[in-house]
């Protein structure tokens, strides 16, 4: 068995690599994530094949191209004769790399018709593309959430357990306040307030905030925690005993004190927030169509015909998958050292 | 002689005894056929004949408010209370024509101020008090009374004024209106005939309005439709039974209805209707949407799928026409919302048949006026149906003083005169995803013209606060039902004074020309005479919403419902109630679902 540190290593590595294919997304998507293709609604998933009808083998893995059967809504059939083989590095719909770069080569695609590997949507949108792009939204919305909350968590947290007295009470109360707070609720008001022509990300960034700055109060309390051991500890004593000043002793002792009970905190708190996205998407209340995020995508199983008639319409949840065991695992690992290091201090 | 022969002989002359004796207070209940058929003049139902016995059952989306139909206003309510009573003249749901019901014949006279009403002889309420043209008058007299505001009463004031109603005799009534009144005999559809001595005393007392609710016990409820109440279990289900006083028989002249019992069961969401349905517990559905459809299409087993042709439903987008002025910004979309060009040019870019594709699997038709395929009479045929052209918008939009101009994005971008950047939001009810969807689509259409068009799905009640009240929104996708074939059904959504005339409702004075000439045109066909004469004036009407496109009409869907292969005589129509308007004459075809209970 692999010791901790190396474990962790793993798992960073691999948590690092998810979320570089979701930064890079229009590059490794192959379509726009808003185009619709109005001819093939609800198409399925586009299997991969290396060899063909005949039993003749192809080196360049290609995908059959999908015929909607006549007067039919949502029933296609392969059509055997029609090769579509899968390319690397073609150019297509333009983008821009990491929001910045413009760009049109994608990883992958074909040349001439649409190769949709994991089906289209409703509107005929290609899922594989929605998949992709729809983590940008999910993804930055659990670490700008989780950021947010840390940030104000340990800031408040630090200075309760450090200063104690009035300033402690009066934060800790707040503290428990806010874990009382139905959040759900509160974020159906705070969508209300907002005017209707906001621009999506506007709107987004908003929603993101208002859950992140509702959520400081859990990591407040176990860093006020840490603070209040720390405080009592020789070194701080001495420190003070030297006149440092409040704001030094809490930059330089107690906050390192702190931090891996913050990376803890972040591990677990990033997956959740990811998590609270969807809900809200799900619900219509995070980010509007067209625009994907792993939430909207999922929305449309709410209804009982997709649900029982369109099974790629789950995919999106398993894209959740990876990402959550990763956090998890990681925060796992986290918590196993902390213990390891009490033990040797 | 049998063993059962004797028996009924023996039960006869018991009969017999108690007559005598007088100790049979009930008789009338208990063979009502053999007492009443010699005096009560039946309607003969021309429809195929079929078995007694037997229950249906079906799933409705709410629990009805009220069975009193003077206050029914929700659809759960109108839904059951149609089964439960009767009306003078009714619309033939099949034919969209009118039939007598309560009324044998129903005369007008020259000036087409009067009708001349007469009742069935022997018409008894389902709980077997006659009925005779008291009722006729008490009904009106509730109907126009202001206190009770029944939403009927608006129908009944003809130029201004109630309807006077003079009773002749027992049977005859004579119904007379201020002005001719173009709708002519449909006016009486829908109207219930009330059980006055029922209804009198708390009339009197005043507490009508609060009468009827669902708690209210079967001996003190009466109708004179096909089936009456018999129990009523809060949250669960209302369970109707035959009335035994009904006034139709079939052509062997076997009294009507066929079935026992209808139970309505309260299931609160489409989806979960489809799974009762599918799962046999439910006989009979509607309303369906046409993914549900055809998912039950694709397994069906044991019941069949029908899809009746487009009903009489049009969805439509339009813009905010009121003179608000809430912000600069407001003020400058509203210029270009305000612009003929500019609706015409949305118009034009709307990709009609891609909303009936992707939104109703084709299972729907596309729309360029008010007056869809399933309305048979009324439909202006001149109206062009153009294919959907953005080079005629574009053409539109540079009339209108727009231009394109390049986007951050590298897109073309619409701006208006002032360089500012067209963009609008659109409204749709979040519990509507079918309207939705179209907003989606509309929205994608609009994104070729360089328009930034944002969905936001409101729910259903602060969306209708804000176009009707606040008047705070750009643009809004909805839909309207109209509950009859009659233009008059819609009058209130083409009057500018009209609380439905939704892109400005209410208007003191019609705020533009072609506003005046429609609200002149509907006042005319409302006292035109002859169908022709109403049919020429609404055209016109039809003609200038296509020309000024204050709604931009998209698509109408199919009334799809589906029954057990059992139901004899169902025969779905694009009116409402679709399923239940012959309810009388549905029956099961084999014997061993005559006998479920």
């Amino acid at each position: 068995m692999k010791s901790a540190p190396q474990r962790q290593r793993v798992i960073v590595t691999l948590l690092v690599l998810l979320h570089g294919i979701v930064l890079v997304g229009g590059f490794v998507a192959p379509y726009d994530p808003v185009r619709q293709d109005r001819d093939r609604p609800y198409a399925p998933p586009a299997g991969i094949h290396f060899a063909d009808g005949q039993g003749k083998f192809h080196l360049r893995p290609f995908v059959y191209a999908q015929r909607l059967r006549e007067g039919s809504f949502d029933q296609y059939e392969d059509d055997h004769s029609k090769l579509i083989p899968l390319k690397f590095f073609v150019s297509g719909a333009s983008y821009r790399l990491l929001g910045v770069i413009p760009a049109k080569v994608h990883l992958f695609g074909a040349d001439e018709e649409t190769a949709n590997l994991l089906g289209t949507d409703g509107y005929g949108r290609d899922l594989f593309s929605r998949i992709i792009h729809g983590g940008q939204i999910s993804l930055f919305a659990g670490l700008l959430a989780a950021g947010v909350s840390l940030l104000v968590g340990t800031i408040v947290g630090s200075a309760s357990g450090y200063l104690g007295g009035w300033t402690d009470s009066i934060a800790m109360r707040l503290a428990e306040l806010c874990l009382a707070l139905p959040w759900l609720y509160l974020l159906f008001g705070v969508r209300a307030f907002l005017p209707l022509l906001v621009s999506p990300v506007k709107a987004f960034l908003i929603v993101v905030t208002t859950i992140g700055v509702l959520g400081w109060a859990r990591p407040a309390r176990l860093v006020r925690g840490v603070a209040l051991s720390a405080k009592e500890r020789d070194f701080v004593r001495a420190a003070q005993g030297f006149g440092a000043s409040n704001s030094y002793i809490l930059r330089r002792h107690i906050l390192p004190q702190t931090k891996s009970v913050i990376l803890t905190q972040a591990a677990i708190l990033i997956p959740q927030y990811i998590l609270a996205e969807v809900t809200l998407s799900f619900l219509g209340l995070g980010i509007p169509e067209p625009a994907p995020s792993w939430g909207n995508l999922l929305s449309s199983l709410q209804q009982y015909s997709v649900l029982s008639s369109y099974w790629w319409m789950y995919l999106p949840a398993m894209a959740m998958v990876p990402f959550f065991f990763g956090y998890l695992a990681l925060s796992s690992t986290l918590q196993e050292g902390r213990r390891a290091a009490k033990i040797d201090s | 002689m049998t063993p059962k022969c004797r028996q009924a002989i023996r039960r006869a002359a018991w009969l017999g005894v108690m007559l005598i004796f007088g100790h049979f207070p009930c008789l009338a209940e208990a063979i009502p056929q053999s007492q009443q058929t010699s005096k009560t003049e039946f309607l003969v139902s021309r429809e195929s004949v079929g078995r007694r016995g037997g229950r249906l059952v079906l799933s409705l989306r709410a629990e009805p408010k009220t069975l009193n139909p003077i206050i029914a206003a929700d659809a759960p309510s109108r839904e059951v209370i149609g089964v439960m009573q009767a009306d003078l003249i009714h619309i033939n749901r099949s034919s969209q024509l009118t039939e007598p019901g309560l009324a044998k014949s129903c005369k007008v006279s020259k000036d087409g101020l009067e009708y001349s009403i007469e009742l069935r002889h022997g018409l008894q309420f389902s709980d077997g008090k006659p009925m005779d043209a008291d009722d006729v008058l008490f009904t009106f007299r509730v109907y126009l009374d202001e206190a009770i505001h029944a939403p009927q009463r608006d129908l009944l004031m003809v130029g201004g004024k109630p309807i006077e109603v003079r009773k002749v005799d027992a049977y005859h009534v004579v119904l007379r209106m201020a002005k001719p009144y173009g709708v002519g005999d449909r006016l009486f559809d829908g109207l219930a005939i009330l059980p006055r001595h029922l209804l009198e005393k708390p009339y009197q007392e005043g507490r009508l309005g609060q009468f009827g609710g669902l708690s209210v016990s079967p001996a003190e409820w009466a109708g004179l439709g096909p089936f009456r109440l018999k129990e009523y279990v809060a949250g669960q289900r209302i369970v109707l039974e035959r009335n035994p006083y009904y006034w139709k028989t079939d052509s062997n002249g076997g009294r009507l209805p066929y079935l026992d019992e209808i139970v309505f069961l309260f299931v609160a969401s489409a989806d979960a209707q489809v799974l009762r349905f599918q799962s046999g517990e439910t006989d009979i559905v509607t309303r369906l949407g046409a993914e549900n459809f055809s998912v039950l299409s694709r397994q069906a087993h044991g019941y069949s799928m029908t899809d009746a042709g487009p009903g009489l439903e049009y969805n439509f987008l339009f813009f905010n026409l009121n003179d608000t002025k809430a912000s600069p910004e407001a003020a400058r979309r509203q210029e270009w919302f305000r612009d003929t060009r500019f609706r015409q040019a949305i118009s034009a870019a709307v990709d009609r048949q891609a909303i009936v594709r992707l939104v109703y699997q084709g299972r729907g038709a596309a729309l360029w006026g008010p007056v869809t395929p399933g309305n048979k009479r009324w439909a202006n045929t001149e109206i062009k149906h153009p294919a959907r052209s953005l080079e005629r918008a574009r053409d539109l939009l540079r009339q209108a003083g727009f231009f394109w101009k390049d986007g951050s994005g590298g897109d073309q971008m619409l701006v208006d005169q002032h360089s500012s950047p067209v963009e609008f939001s659109i409204l749709t009810s979040a519990s509507n995803a079918d309207r939705t969807k179209m907003a989606t689509l509309i929205a994608d259409d609009l994104k070729q013209l360089g328009i930034r068009a944002q969905v936001v799905p409101l729910e259903f009640r602060s969306l209708l606060d804000r176009v009707n009240q606040t008047k705070d929104y750009d643009a809004c996708v909805l839909g309207l039902a109209s509950f009859d074939a009659d233009p008059n059904s819609d009058i209130n959504v083409w009057l500018s004074s009209g609380g439905t005339h939704l892109w400005n409702p209410a208007q003191a004075h019609p705020a533009t020309s072609w506003e005046a000439e429609i609200d002149k045109l509907m006042e005319q066909q409302l006292v035109a005479k002859s169908f022709e004469e109403r049919k020429k004036s609404y055209d016109r009407v039809q003609q200038i919403l296509d020309e000024n496109q204050p709604f931009i009409f998209l698509a109408t869907p199919d009334i799809l419902v589906g029954a057990k292969d059992n139901v004899g005589n169902f025969q779905p129509s694009v009116l409402e109630p679709y399923a239940l308007w012959n309810v009388e004459n549905l029956f099961w075809r084999n014997a061993s679902e005559t006998s479920r209970k």
